[in-house]
């Protein structure tokens, strides 16, 4: 498993242009709000919980597609699922190093995103730890969903359609953990129980991602 | 060597792609130090066949057992038994062959540096895949084969591409690998360098 991790973070570096792409996506959506609401900083800092959290989600999916379909292409999933190591262990592998590689740009990115949707500063903590554990789920969920929809046609329309509603109570505590921050509310109920859909998650979405790939 | 000779049987095989019956009733029987040649036209089965007895498709009826055991009952030790050589060569053009093999070591156990010398790869062994010739990568994928010593080698096409000397190289490979008690299943089109071996018409 952490073979496999250890490939997926060096094949990311040499070809560093999809883990970019997905953090100027997100940087470039948080750019565009100001456009579309006026740049008055009251009815940005109203919307921007939701939009971090949105944007960020959205972000995440762009690499999902070829996650496994990457994989079956070339013949390396046939082999790695010869090598006798549980399929659930391959899957929780990849959901790792999709985190590493996408979801903790996107946090390094945050503060640019927080800062052009006029965040208050004293919430871009509690920011960046909301969008920590929501892209961890949301790895988890996507390695879950690109198992699923590996081998369909139009795969990469469908894994969003499936992996989307499953995420709306991630955005639903994350941005609230965030609106709380920014209104000098309590954030903490919101970040536990992200850390419990999390706790959660784990174990279960390796391991449907596991048999749907002996499935597939 | 754990666990180098065994002996592979299928019993009465049925495999089904695409709705459609490939084959139905087959049967077959590998002791330690055989090779069996799978044959038959385009569509007949070949890579369907070393696809289930590698683990990757389940059969719809019969069973495969090694030693008398049902290989789906343990699918870990059947893991460790076989290397699957598929129509594809699983190679990621941003890695060198070195590290190709280094990762696939990892997972196998063996030496990377004794598998690239076995293939002749050494002088490219720090070179990008993407550089690779078609042959070059055939050889790669075959050099995966050597890593940590399994009794059963599930081959599809293994000459795809080779030239006459890499041919060469890959026979005294196969005859070393019979000679420890390994089991050679290839699906081919092409003569390959398996004397005395069994053919298997489907």
């Amino acid at each position: 498993m952490i073979a496999i991790f250890l490939r997926e973070m060096r094949l990311a570096l040499r070809h560093p242009a999809e883990a970019l792409a997905a953090v100027l996506f997100f940087v470039i959506v948080c750019a565009l709000f100001p456009f579309g609401i006026g740049p008055s900083p009251e009815a940005l800092a109203r919307l921007a919980p939701g939009a971090l959290v949105t944007a960020a989600l959205l972000a995440a999916l762009l690499p999902l597609d070829r996650l496994f379909a990457a994989e079956a292409e070339d013949g390396s999933l046939d082999l790695l699922l010869t090598t006798g190591l549980p399929p659930a262990g391959l899957a929780a592998a990849k959901a790792v190093a999709h985190w590493a590689v996408t979801g903790l740009p996107l946090l390094a990115a945050t503060p640019v995103a927080s800062a052009l949707l006029a965040l208050p500063t004293e919430a871009w903590g509690v920011a960046m730890l909301a969008l920590a554990l929501a892209s961890a789920i949301l790895s988890l969920l996507g390695t879950l969903g690109a198992a699923l929809t590996l081998g369909a046609r139009r795969g990469g329309v469908l894994l969003p359609l499936l992996v989307l509603p499953l995420a709306v109570p991630v955005v639903i505590f994350a941005a609230g953990a965030i609106e709380a921050a920014s209104g000098g509310g309590e954030s903490r109920p919101f970040l536990l129980l992200l850390g419990a859909f999390l706790a959660a998650a784990l174990p279960l979405a390796p391991l449907a991602a596991g048999a749907a790939l002996r499935e597939a | 060597m754990q666990g180098m000779a065994g002996v592979l049987a299928a019993d009465d095989l049925a495999a089904r792609r695409g709705g459609r019956v490939v084959f139905a009733g087959l049967s077959l029987r590998a002791a330690p130090g055989d090779a069996l040649l799978l044959l038959g036209a385009n569509g007949a089965g070949k890579s369907t066949l070393l696809r289930l007895l590698a683990g990757l498709l389940r059969p719809v009826a019969g069973r495969v057992t090694w030693d008398g055991e049902d290989v789906a009952q343990d699918t870990a030790a059947h893991g460790a038994r076989i290397r699957y050589l598929g129509h594809q060569d699983a190679i990621k053009s941003a890695l060198t062959p070195h590290e190709d093999l280094t990762f696939w070591a990892r997972l196998r156990g063996g030496d990377p540096h004794a598998a690239l010398e076995a293939l002749g790869l050494l002088a490219l062994s720090e070179l990008p895949c993407r550089t690779l010739s078609a042959g070059q990568r055939r050889r790669l994928a075959l050099a995966r084969l050597t890593l940590g010593d399994a009794p059963l080698w599930l081959l599809d096409e293994p000459t795809l591409g080779l030239d006459s000397a890499s041919v060469a190289r890959l026979g005294r490979l196969l005859a070393a690998h019979r000679a420890r008690g390994g089991i050679v299943l290839a699906a081919t089109h092409l003569p390959l360098p398996l004397p005395d071996a069994r053919e298997l018409a489907l």
